[in-house]
């Protein structure tokens, strides 16, 4: 399609692109500020005020004092953990429920629609979950309280109930007729058929799982069972790096105490680095399925 | 959700009779079998703590237990309306809810339009990758960034600066905090809400642009007459789930970010349930504040949906 392009048109896409330039900036900057700081020489960026935009005195120091410390080593292998069983777990309830909740002619699917759908308008609230959840189901400071109770999410399984429902009838009816069951259909039919909205959903569990610290802070006590973010949250937000370090990890404190104090700050901006880097690793491999995820799920969900 | 409708109308020659249900158990129980432990999950995880909300109308001691506690009837509820933050914490939920509809809702749907009339693919793909990234970073990592920002050396601060004679910490000061709350949240979110339109924007018909090129229309016409037209079922679904979730302001930012310096703007229905129930363990007042905010949530939802319904035919249900 060939079309005129006006003065004002011209106009109107300059600015367009400075602002989506400036967006850009927007979002990475923060990122790049922790990014260069952590490399930096510590008494340096002590010194700094204002965004750090590049690397100085370029250091491995303090992601050497982070890869000493226990707790985020534990952190890091627990959440591992937990990421991969309950995405696992997870993803197999959900692509059983979609599967069952795409079928036509089932009698009872718009009941177990709505026991779903029902939960994500009205919940019991943060209370009654944590008493249930410790008391009832006595699962305190056990790892499957971090796995079992969080691993379904009916946002999740709405997508992939309706991609599944995108597909041709006449697919599952031949496979019917030829005499396969419905766990056959699924797993050797229908799944390899929905790869990208699989991938998609594949991520939004493990980015929740991964990030999640909340349903940890509230039922484990045992540090050892402490996933990854909640280590971070004892660092970055509560903020008591020197004992964190110093108290629970073989760090040789008599060399390390004075580059502890100094380090602070950039220990913290190395851990940010670490933590959030194998997410962004993942993430753009699937990125290019979204758009059709998110549609499908959120407009006929 | 509409789609389910269509369903149900297909099938309402359907009678829940003895014969059908046997007749359809018979033909489908493998499929049943693959709900149950979907059932048994909302079940054990999410119903189970609904009947838990018994707790509101009780004095719950964890040590008789919840089928034990005396029932105390609405004595939580009255408290908490006489409560002195009862009027602060409503007036901080409602706040921070209406800022993010009125400025990160209409931002995002702004977004979207203006990426869409970028043409460069390379660059649209670029912006996107870019822009979706803060929010795949965890809260826990943004708050400890958020804290660095706002130290009285951080960028923000400084940036404040610029505009203000404030060199405090940007956390300390009630009046920032909603600002920051909203803009944080913009920051992590625009990007990744914008998918949704810009999905239901790559799902009109060109054809749709063509004829109004024909007609003469302009680029305001065409964004006036057919994109935003066209987005306006996800506009309103969006906006009828938002209004549903207005009084459920996410605690995780605010739990992780205020301070008694700025309950005053911070704290909010949630963030006090967390603190009363989980911290101070007054588990029967903090149910019933808990109680009365899924029900006004769950109210305004289905208001919502009915406005939705009669001025734009447009429903979740």
């Amino acid at each position: 399609m060939r079309r005129h392009v006006s003065v004002s048109r011209r106009i109107f896409e300059i600015i367009n692109t400075l602002l989506f330039i400036g967006v850009i900036l927007a979002c990475i900057l923060p990122v790049w500020h922790v990014v260069c700081a952590s490399f930096s020489d510590a008494g340096w960026v002590i010194g700094q005020s204002g965004l750090i935009w590049r690397i100085k005195g370029f250091t491995l120091k303090g992601y050497m004092l982070v890869f000493q410390n226990k707790d985020l080593i534990t952190g890091y292998l627990n959440t591992f953990f937990y990421v991969i069983t309950a995405t696992a777990l997870g993803m197999l309830l959900t692509v059983m429920a979609a599967y069952a909740l795409s079928r036509k002619n089932v009698l009872w699917a718009n009941a177990i629609m709505f026991i779903i759908t029902f939960t994500m308008m009205f919940n019991g609230g943060m209370i009654a979950y944590y008493i249930v959840i410790t008391k009832g189901l006595h699962m305190f400071d056990t790892r499957l309280a971090l796995i079992l109770p969080v691993c379904f999410s009916a946002y999740n399984m709405i997508i992939v109930r309706t991609a599944m429902v995108g597909l041709p009838e006449s697919l599952v009816e031949s496979a019917k007729l030829d005499g396969a069951g419905d766990f056959t259909i699924l797993f050797k039919i229908v799944l390899p058929l929905m790869k990208a909205t699989i991938a998609t959903v594949i991520l939004y569990y493990v980015v929740a799982h991964w990030n999640s610290w909340f349903q940890a802070s509230i039922f484990l006590r045992d540090r050892a069972k402490y996933p990854l973010q909640l280590v971070l949250k004892e660092i970055l937000v509560t903020g008591d790096v020197s004992t964190t370090m110093t108290g629970s990890s073989n760090v040789n404190t008599s060399n390390f105490s004075g580059d502890l104090i100094l380090y602070k700050q950039t220990v913290k901006y190395c851990i940010i680095v670490v933590s959030t880097l194998p997410i962004f690793i993942f993430y753009p491999f699937v990125q290019k399925h979204f758009e059709s995820g998110v549609m499908i799920g959120a407009i006929k969900g | 959700m509409k789609e389910r409708k269509n369903q149900k109308a297909d099938n309402g020659y359907k009678k829940y009779t003895k014969a059908a249900i046997r007749k359809d158990f018979k033909r489908n129980y493998i499929i049943y079998l693959m709900a149950l432990p979907t059932v048994i999950y909302f079940i054990l995880f999410a119903y189970l703590p609904m009947s838990g909300l018994i707790m509101a109308f009780q004095d719950y001691k964890p040590k008789i237990g919840i089928l034990k506690s005396p029932l105390v009837g609405t004595k939580h509820f009255v408290a908490f309306f006489h409560d002195p933050f009862f009027f602060r914490l409503v007036r901080n939920t409602f706040m921070i809810s209406v800022w993010e509809l009125l400025i990160a809702f209409p931002l995002t749907i702004i977004f979207a339009l203006l990426l869409n009339e970028i043409r460069s693919k390379v660059f649209k793909r670029t912006i996107q990758t870019i822009s979706y990234m803060p929010y795949f970073i965890s809260m826990v990592v943004v708050a400890g960034m958020i804290i660095d920002f706002c130290k009285s050396k951080g960028v923000l601060t400084q940036l404040v600066g610029l505009f203000t004679n404030n060199t405090q910490n940007i956390l300390s000061i009630p009046s920032y905090w909603r600002p920051l709350y909203i803009g944080s949240g913009i920051w992590q979110g625009i990007g990744f809400g914008s998918i949704i339109y810009v999905a239901a924007l790559a799902g009109i018909d060109q054809q749709l642009y063509e004829a109004a090129v024909i007609d003469g229309a302009n680029r305001w016409k065409q964004t006036w007459y057919v994109t935003l037209p066209g987005i306006s079922t996800t506009i309103v679904i969006m906006l009828i789930l938002k209004i549903g979730s207005m009084m459920s302001v996410g605690y995780e930012k605010t739990i992780l970010l205020y301070n008694s310096q700025i309950y005053d703007t911070a704290d909010i229905i949630s963030s006090y349930v967390y603190r009363k129930g989980l911290l101070d363990f007054n588990y029967g007042y903090s149910s019933a504040v808990s109680f009365f905010n899924s029900v006004i949530n769950f109210v305004l939802l289905l208001m919502a949906n009915k406005c939705s319904k009669k001025f734009t035919d447009t429903s979740l249900f």
